[in-house]
């Protein structure tokens, strides 16, 4: 698997003691807040109603068990014993004191993490697709192309003081699993008739308070061409975008207020100039980045398939785990491991430093050590041999990691929200549990089927509320909370921005309206199989709409 | 008017402080000083500055508050999480209003 370069090394070091060298300088006086607050922020540390929180980066959510147990040991060691997976995959801790943050980066930096770029209007952590090196759907591997424009953007001093963040996204597989189409820029690997490797090239998608689907600007852009077309996309949103207005400054805007075409043009024009320049990427780069990705040695052990339908016929809880949470392999013998971090009534995301050293555990011993951190808030264990499912199982079962629930209705989203958030206008996470409470019974949840709940705590949207197949946006009236639904949105390979289905609801009636919503699908869809999102994209938000308001209020 | 209070971050380790009356940063919003009136509120503000200035806190605000049966409460739900914590039973060893964090 990829090691940074020594390169790397040097530099977060020397990061680390820089920054240690400003905390100093900030807690003995020396630097006022104004001066401070830019310096802290390059170095994932914010400032939220409690106390500080740190963010720290885990490059397109891949792990090893060294690692995930330096996690573990932070939240022991200098927070309240957990920590946050966000749908960025990285990791949050909601309490550490400043003074200690500089010891921890240089924990983190022992195990080759650190949280660079994690803040301020930069390239940030490159996502993808969580199954990578593992998905029966996959062309290739996106970790390998995400780890070159990590390499690529990381302090790139044209790139660093951005109009605006800028996120991008790469999946390796016909089913999109990184949400590419709400991203800056979203890249799907492809092969062309040839058997070529490259991208189709998408821009200008996001969130936030003007979410937007991005566009195709390339069907297909050979893989050599990564760099340049990708430095050409941002030479156009450097100089193009706008610094006027915080809220129109992400390229989304740009996209939309160009066009497509012209803006397509733009970037090709200037790719032409890029194109034959020293950031054309060899062959042999690639495959020396693609090599540290080399998927471990995957002996047949097709002595899995008996036992597991053994143990399966023995424990029903079992086999609704394996059911729902065992995704098939490549290898058939083989199979992806969703370990829910969403127990029902749970806090979506978060994870004990007990937990994290049992998964670290398990990875080591199941799973070739190998774990990565899904942008549903999930932990991911790709690479686990049918024949060893059980006994994980019994390890996930005695640290609460069991819940069968991947992809269902209490597989919930959510942002901190208010409970932790300077920016919320309402909790988050509250409404996670009442709702994951609601439907937690395993046969409601098996009978309603695949159903995406996100919740935001304001329109940042940083709980994916737009893409929810069910959104839950928390907004501000006259100083309470009210949560904003939308119906049929969706962050996949045909994705879609939810729309707002009526007036909102007060904290006490969100659930019951939510469960309105539910069995209004149930009393409709065709069939069993026909999902939330297929019905809802099928009969339109008026049924909907009816159940909650009232077919003659409803028409008014 | 409605009462006022002062509250900040402290700057070491971010924790949401109140001003008590004798010029302290306290963590239990109920040992704050209320202003009642415009000049107290006015010497809140100038305490406020006074601290940033002297780099004790950051995120420094006056906000306003209600007593009931002697208890204070913030009017604003979010300045009510910080003053009572998450609303979440978060961690092991989180008492909410009964106390500080204490590791389990
Ligand atoms: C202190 C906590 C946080 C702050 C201050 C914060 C701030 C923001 C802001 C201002 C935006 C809007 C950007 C824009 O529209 O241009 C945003 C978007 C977003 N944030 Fe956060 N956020 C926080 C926590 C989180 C967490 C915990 C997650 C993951 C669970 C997250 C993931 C995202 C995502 C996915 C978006 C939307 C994607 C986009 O940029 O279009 N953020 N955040
Ligand atoms: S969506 Fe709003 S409330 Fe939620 S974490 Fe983002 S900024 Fe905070």
């Amino acid at each position: 698997m990829y090691r940074y370069d020594e390169f790397d090394h040097a530099f977060v070091s020397e990061r680390v003691a820089q920054f240690r060298d400003q905390v100093g300088r900030r807690l003995s006086g020396e630097l006022a807040e104004d001066a401070f607050k830019p310096l802290r922020l390059m170095n994932g540390v914010y400032l939220q109603l409690h106390a500080y929180m740190l963010r720290v980066a885990i490059p397109y959510g891949t792990l090893n068990s060294k690692q995930l147990r330096m996690l573990a040991h932070i939240a022991r060691k200098y927070d309240r014993g957990y920590g946050h997976f966000t749908t960025r995959q990285n990791i949050q801790y909601n309490w550490p004191r400043l003074a200690d943050t500089p010891d921890i980066l240089a924990e983190l930096a022992s195990v080759e993490m650190h949280a660079l770029q994690t803040s301020g209007n930069c390239i940030r952590n490159v996502t993808a697709d969580h199954f990578a090196g593992a998905a029966a759907d996959e062309v290739a591997d996106p970790r390998p192309y995400a780890e070159i424009l990590r390499q690529w953007s990381s302090v790139h001093p044209e790139f660093s003081f951005l109009p605006r963040k800028f996120k991008i996204a790469v999946t390796g597989a016909e089913r999109d699993r990184a949400a590419i189409q709400v991203h800056d820029i979203g890249l799907h690997l492809k092969k062309n008739e040839a058997g070529e490797i490259g991208f189709a090239v998408y821009v200008g998608g996001g969130q936030g308070r003007t979410p937007m689907i991005a566009k195709k600007i390339r069907d297909f852009l050979p893989e050599e061409d990564l760099l340049s077309y990708t430095t050409a996309i941002m030479r156009v949103y450097n100089l193009h975008g706008r610094r006027d207005n915080k809220y129109k400054a992400r390229i989304k805007i740009l996209v939309h207020e160009t066009g497509v075409e012209e803006l397509a043009g733009q970037v090709e024009q200037e790719f032409l100039q890029l194109k034959d320049s020293e950031l054309k990427l060899p062959d042999a780069d690639i495959a020396a980045i693609t090599a540290y990705f080399a998927p471990p040695e995957l002996k047949n052990r097709p002595e899995g398939w008996e036992a597991l339908a053994r143990w399966k016929k023995a424990d029903a809880g079992f086999a609704r785990w394996v059911d729902q949470n065992v995704a098939p392999h490549k290898h058939p013998d083989y199979g992806m491991v969703t370990v829910s971090l969403k127990p029902i009534g749970g806090i979506p995301g978060d994870a004990s430093d007990k937990q994290m050293d049992a998964v670290a555990d398990l990875a080591e011993e199941f799973a070739f050590d190998e774990i990565r951190v899904s942008h549903e808030q999930n932990l991911i264990l790709p690479h686990v041999a049918l024949a060893d499912l059980e006994p994980l199982y019994r390890g996930l079962l005695a640290h609460g990691l069991e819940t069968a629930n991947a992809g269902l209705i209490t597989d919930i989203i959510a942002c901190p929200g208010l409970d932790y958030c300077a920016l919320a206008n309402a909790r988050s996470i509250p409404l996670a549990q009442e709702l994951s409470t609601r439907f937690g019974a395993a046969e409601r949840q098996a009978e309603i089927g695949e159903l995406k709940i996100k919740i935001s705590g304001c329109i940042n949207a940083c709980g994916h509320h737009h893409v929810g197949h069910i959104g839950l946006l928390g907004v501000e009236k006259k100083g309470a909370e009210l949560y904003q639904i939308t119906l049929g949105g969706s962050g996949d390979e045909n994705s879609s921005i939810g729309e707002i289905i009526g007036r909102g609801f007060e904290p006490e009636k969100v659930t019951d309206a939510v469960e309105t919503i539910v069995d209004t699908y149930l009393g409709l869809r065709l069939e069993q199989s026909e999902t939330f999102l297929e019905a809802y994209r099928r009969v339109g938000p008026q049924p909907f709409k009816d159940a909650l308001y009232g077919a003659t209020q409803a028409a008014a | 008017m409605s009462d006022k209070v002062l509250t900040a971050n402290r700057l070491s380790d971010g924790i949401s402080v109140w001003l008590d009356a004798s010029g302290q940063w306290v963590e239990n919003l109920q040992d704050a000083f209320v202003a009642r009136h415009a000049e107290a509120v006015a010497a809140l503000e100038a305490s406020g500055k006074a601290a940033v200035a002297d780099n004790k806190v950051v995120d420094v605000n006056v906000i306003e508050i209600e007593e009931k049966d002697g208890v204070l409460r913030p009017l604003r739900l979010r300045e009510r999480i910080r003053a009572e914590g998450p609303t979440i039973d978060y961690a092991p060893g989180y008492r909410g209003l009964l106390g500080p964090f204490e590791a389990a």
